[in-house]
């Protein structure tokens, strides 16, 4: 839950990027950290492998400004995609507000979108979270790729979010097409939800 | 969700804007007394809950608290592995600055930066006096 403190006016929000191995979501926090340059003190922290691969998390603090009076931080994260690192993956999310599930468009990854959508159900369970309550947007990534064959968003929609139905975008982390949406709405999703505690 | 008009709320915890009072002066006096560079107690999620230094500190403490929980949570998680319920002491020491964490309780972490010039043995002392206090708030 949010770390809200009253009395110097400040929020520090936990947004949580998730989705399956190389589905570009430290592609997603790389572009917003590009973008931002001038507004984000400090650096992007990434613990990855030799491989470049993301071993633990990315972090990247974010100030979004004042909302409701409040001077309001977003801490982005991503958790490592891949699937043996899964006790990493839940250490993240503990203290989450809001999530962004970041899914490959690609025909050939179809399985593994649902497969870690299921693992992000599991985990958001051990803290007591559940993923039809929490602040949630999907992203549908790679729609840019243009030699493989990519599935079509409306199957997409009917794998994952025909029980959540979330917001959804069709995106591209690489060229940055709906990566400053996505992250808007789960911006302002999370906020909503905090707004019985910022009154 | 309960809480004061000038305090911090949590789902987990909440701490009224005299107890954030309270941990600013132990946190400042705790500074002060182990001559160290920094002292933040941070939640186990990451969050800065309060934050103290001897105002020569320039590091980048939201980066520092997301690495320190993590940290934190994987050594816990390693412990607990090998059959111990927990690691009791957590330091990492460099050439000229090093950091050492302690456990406040099930929901605060104690993260002191210090130079060479402070011993660890000094350090841990008033690390403990400046625990007991912490914990004296919500007792």
């Amino acid at each position: 839950m949010a770390f809200v403190n009253m009395k110097s006016k400040e929020v520090q929000a936990k947004i949580v990027y998730y989705g399956p191995g190389r589905g570009g979501k430290t592609t997603n926090l790389e572009y917003i950290y590009s973008k931002f340059r001038e507004r984000i003190k400090s650096d992007m922290v990434s613990i990855k492998t030799h491989g470049d691969r993301t071993l633990f998390f990315d972090f990247l603090p974010f100030d979004i400004g004042k909302i409701m009076g409040y001077d309001v931080k977003v801490q982005l994260y991503t958790v490592p995609g891949q699937v043996k690192y899964d006790a990493t993956r839940r250490l993240v999310l503990k203290g989450v507000d809001g999530m962004v599930f970041v899914a490959d468009s690609q025909v050939s990854q179809r399985k593994k979108n649902i497969l870690s959508l299921k693992n992000l159900q599991e985990n958001l369970a051990t803290y007591k979270k559940s993923i039809f309550k929490i602040p949630l947007v999907l992203q549908y990534n790679k729609r840019d790729l243009k030699d493989v064959p990519l599935l079509p968003v409306q199957q997409m929609d009917k794998d994952m979010n025909s029980q959540l139905k979330v917001p959804s975008f069709e995106g591209s982390a690489l060229t940055g097409h709906n990566v400053v949406p996505t992250l808007k709405k789960i911006i302002s999703q999370t906020m909503a939800s905090l707004q019985n505690v910022l009154k | 969700m309960d809480y004061d008009d000038d305090g911090i709320s949590f789902s987990e915890y909440t701490i009224e804007g005299e107890q954030i009072d309270m941990l600013d002066n132990i946190l400042d006096e705790y500074v002060a007394e182990s001559c160290a560079n920094s002292a933040m107690l941070i939640d186990m999620a990451g969050n800065i809950i309060a934050q103290q230094d001897n105002g020569a500190c320039e590091h980048d403490l939201y980066s520092l608290a997301a690495l320190a929980s993590a940290n934190f949570a994987a050594v816990d998680t390693m412990a607990k592995l090998v059959g111990e319920s927990e690691f009791s002491l957590l330091f990492h020491k460099g050439e000229s600055e090093s950091i050492h964490f302690s456990k406040v309780n099930s929901e605060f972490l104690l993260i002191t930066i210090f130079g060479k010039d402070v011993t660890l043995g000094l350090l841990r002392l008033k690390v403990a006096d400046a625990l007991t206090k912490i914990n004296a708030i919500w007792e």
